[in-house]
């Protein structure tokens, strides 16, 4: 075989795990990685948006805070999916920050890709996020657990 | 406001892609792979500085796929797969000066690149514009930002 074929061959593992990965976890809530574990001494008792020039009023049951930015059609899709769920569950808001206009907060908060969603409980702390596009199932499903 | 298209037209057109990068790896290295090459970096010229909906591909879509398939049930933004494009010609035309100066292993893996790139599109409708931008380190955005407006 020649290395071009063995090339073509190891994008195409590459392709398929990868794949695999992105449909199982894409859209699914969790708690952020080493967010239990890590930096006990940080007293979390700020909002993630405190600081952030974002001053908008959250929910008051949860707030879904949608980062976004130019070159994402997922984006959009994601605002039309948090938006059927903002008309369906009372007390929730949906909140669309410009990942690329918030730089300091996408880092703080360890966003690495858009769409990512967090679920905010009333003092706006980090409950459960997702990145990829939710189904509306996945959302309802993680906001139950909320309260 | 922006242009709208067909997100199956993408599907297909990264399709395409995948079909003519394999096929100059395949060949790789030589004349037809180099041609090969150049012809993808051509398309992804035009899709960049036309716009996705303008290329040679785009063309056969509309004409003998789309009427197969019926009108899309959504349409998607133009700019975001216009970028995604953008990145496949910067792959494509490193490929092509590492297969051109002989150092053949830079032709393979950005080569390589731009298949998994346009197999992942084509497959799973990979958003690349959505994956790269906030890994980026923000000195560099900053720069990109100040010289884009």
């Amino acid at each position: 075989m020649t290395t071009g074929l063995w090339v073509v061959l190891a994008c195409l593992l590459l392709v398929v795990g990868f794949a695999v990965y992105r449909v199982r976890t894409d859209g699914r809530f969790h708690r952020r990685r080493g967010a239990e574990a890590g930096t006990p001494a940080a007293p979390t008792t700020a909002s993630v948006l405190t600081g952030a020039g974002i001053d908008v009023p959250l929910g008051d049951r949860a707030t879904l805070l949608q980062f976004s930015s130019a070159f994402c059609a997922p984006c959009r899709a994601t605002r039309r999916v948090l938006g059927e769920v903002v008309d369906l569950v009372p007390g929730v808001t949906h909140l669309e920050v410009d990942a690329e206009q918030h730089l300091e907060v996408v880092r703080a908060l360890h966003v690495l890709r858009t769409p990512t969603t967090l679920i905010l409980d009333p003092d706006g702390h980090e409950v459960s996020r997702a990145s990829g596009l939710p189904a509306r199932d996945q959302v309802l499903a993680a906001l139950a657990r909320v309260s | 406001m922006s242009t709208q298209i067909d997100p199956r037209g993408q599907r297909f057109a990264a399709s395409v892609t995948s079909v003519v990068l394999v096929a100059a790896l395949a060949t790789a290295p030589g004349a037809l792979a180099v041609t090969l090459l150049s012809l993808q970096a051509a398309l992804f010229a035009t899709a960049v500085a036309l716009g996705v909906q303008r290329t040679p591909v785009a063309a056969v879509y509309r004409s003998v796929v789309r009427p197969r398939l019926g009108p899309p049930s959504h349409t998607e933004d133009a700019t975001p797969p216009r970028f995604a494009q953008g990145v496949g010609l910067v792959f494509a035309l490193v490929g092509l000066v590492g297969f051109l100066t002989g150092v053949d292993a830079l032709g393979y893996v950005a080569t390589g690149f731009a298949l998994v790139a346009a197999l992942l599109n084509a497959t799973i409708g990979l958003c690349l514009g959505c994956e790269v931008y906030l890994r980026i380190p923000t000195p560099l955005i900053a720069a990109t930002t100040r010289s884009t407006t």
